[in-house]
């Protein structure tokens, strides 16, 4: 355990401890994500942010490293980070998506590139194991979706530690085999996420343990703020005007938020309402329906969707989500599976960016949004992709068509060819 | 006859460090009460003033979330084991 922080103006952590979300009680800077001594909500770190704002400028993060730790003096940890190249993903002017939907200036941040496993959980999980290792923990491990499974064992093997994952036994293949690959131990619970989550609190409770998503939880859910100062950095130091992310848990959504307002607290970025769009699937959907119902509490559901990554029935965050959505004027809308799998394809073929099922949702609900006449065309918009479509795959085959198996001669090619004009007027 | 309620780290202080304690009662409400008789405080720590159960508390009877069955008044059967799950977020 860490006893409380002192900061210094120039070098070492700009962190002093943690404090309960809800109510404000403090806490040492331990292994410890709720507030057990007064009302279970969630621990939050605490910055010193005369500290921060002493330390950093656009020239000094400019000259940072290409990764979330170019960020540093705004994360939670002491000494040197485990940096395996995590962050910093392209920011792509998606015009032809634009043209599509009929905006004028969309951009795509793109982390299903992200380093090491192509999913934004690599930067959460940077930040979990570097502070899993100040903190002592030799065996880390998670419940998860797939992505955070893959990315606590990547960045487990790259850091030595010792690695025991967690995830609903159904998942696809890419998910599993991306986690095995690390040889951690890897558990497939039968049941769903929110049935393995409960599982692994109480695993957590006794083995002693640094999980990422438990114990851990303030420290690894900070790594999504990174998000935030992404773009703003990329948009050239501005913040956009519309932002539509994946909601699960609703921890990203509400990282994003804190990232774009620490960058305005510290005098980075000018302030400017941003509207905070969330986009889940209709399968699993607990936090648009309690948005459409005007409700600022979730009702759990049970989750039966292809965008399995998303499939939180009981999102910790959701409430938290619901708050952004509301105070920036966003929306938090759902797709159907069908919908989905056409998000996935038509970002891939207009943009030329393969992503999973999350980022399908994503796209499917930016292009409902924009029908319903809820996005302004002049909008600077960013649509968050948060995984990759080469570790879903199983979604969108049945969808995708088929090449046309040829011989190796003029002829069949000329035969096949035509085929494929002929297909291509017809659709 | 009784339930088995497991009991998540942050409240051991209450149990003398004990992960899971054997209390007979007939519901979850009931259960509450009971913990809260032979701990006192507990309940203060899992319900607000109203005796509503925290937003970011979880209970499940056999794994069932009882926001699926019938909240706190959720019948109990001996036998059933209720785990007390703060709430985490992840993906």
């Amino acid at each position: 355990m860490t006893a409380t922080l002192a900061c210094s103006p120039t070098t070492g952590p700009t962190f002093t401890g943690l404090r309960c979300k809800e109510c404000g009680h403090p806490y040492e800077a331990g292994a410890r994500h709720v507030c057990e001594d007064v009302c279970f909500g969630p621990l939050e770190v605490v910055y010193d942010y005369e500290a921060i704002k002493a330390r950093v400028s656009r020239a000094t993060i400019e000259a940072g490293p290409a990764s979330i730790w170019r960020y540093r003096d705004f994360l939670p940890i002491e000494g040197d980070p485990i940096d395996v190249g995590t962050g910093f993903t392209p920011l792509l002017k998606a015009n032809n998506l634009a043209k599509r939907l009929g905006l004028k200036s969309l951009y795509i941040k793109n982390d299903g590139v992200n380093m090491p496993t192509l999913s934004f959980k690599d930067r959460v999980v940077s930040v979990a194991l570097t502070r899993a290792r100040e903190l002592g923990f030799s065996t880390v491990s998670c419940a998860s979706t797939g992505n955070l499974a893959n990315s606590t064992a990547a960045i487990a093997a790259h850091a030595g530690l010792e690695c025991c994952v967690f995830i609903p036994s159904d998942l696809e293949l890419g998910k599993v085999l991306g986690t095995l690959i690390y040889n951690p131990t890897l558990m497939a619970v039968r049941g769903n996420y929110d049935q393995v989550n409960r599982l692994c609190s109480e695993v957590a409770n006794t083995f002693g343990w640094g999980f990422v998503n438990i114990n851990l939880r303030p420290y690894y859910s900070e790594g999504s703020k990174t998000l935030g100062y992404e773009v703003i950095e990329q948009l050239g130091w501005q913040l956009p005007d519309h932002i539509v992310a994946p909601l699960a848990s609703g921890s990203l959504f509400t990282k994003i938020r804190k990232g774009f307002d620490e960058f305005i607290k510290v005098g980075l970025v000018d302030d400017k309402p941003v509207r905070f769009s969330g986009a889940q699937a209709e399968g699993c959907s607990p936090i648009a329906q309690a948005f459409a119902e005007g409700r600022d509490f979730i009702t759990p559901v049970k989750p039966n969707t292809i965008a399995k990554s998303i499939a939180i029935g009981n999102p910790a965050d959701g409430p938290y989500a619901i708050d952004i959505a509301n105070r920036t004027g966003g929306q938090i809308a759902a797709v159907n599976d069908a919908e989905i799998i056409d998000g996935i394809k038509l970002l891939a073929e207009t943009e030329g960016v393969f992503t999973e099922t999350a980022g399908g949702t994503t796209i499917a609900v930016l292009k409902k949004l924009v029908e319903a006449g809820q996005i302004n065309p002049e909008e600077t918009t960013v649509a968050y992709i948060t995984g990759n479509g080469l570790k879903t795959t199983e979604a969108v085959a049945p969808a995708i068509g088929e090449p046309y198996l040829i011989d190796a001669q003029l002829e069949s090619f000329k035969q096949a060819w035509q085929q494929a004009q002929h297909a291509q007027q017809a659709a | 006859m009784a339930v088995q309620v497991l009991i998540p780290t942050p409240l051991q202080k209450f149990t003398n460090d004990e992960a899971s304690v054997t209390l007979e009662a007939s519901s979850i409400d009931a259960l509450i009460d009971a913990l809260d008789g032979r701990f006192p405080g507990f309940k203060g720590r899992l319900c607000d003033e109203n005796g509503k159960l925290r937003r970011f508390l979880n209970i499940y009877v056999n794994s069932e979330d009882i926001r699926f069955l019938d909240n706190q008044s959720t019948p109990l059967s001996p036998g059933d084991e209720v785990s007390i799950v703060p709430a985490v977020a992840g993906g």
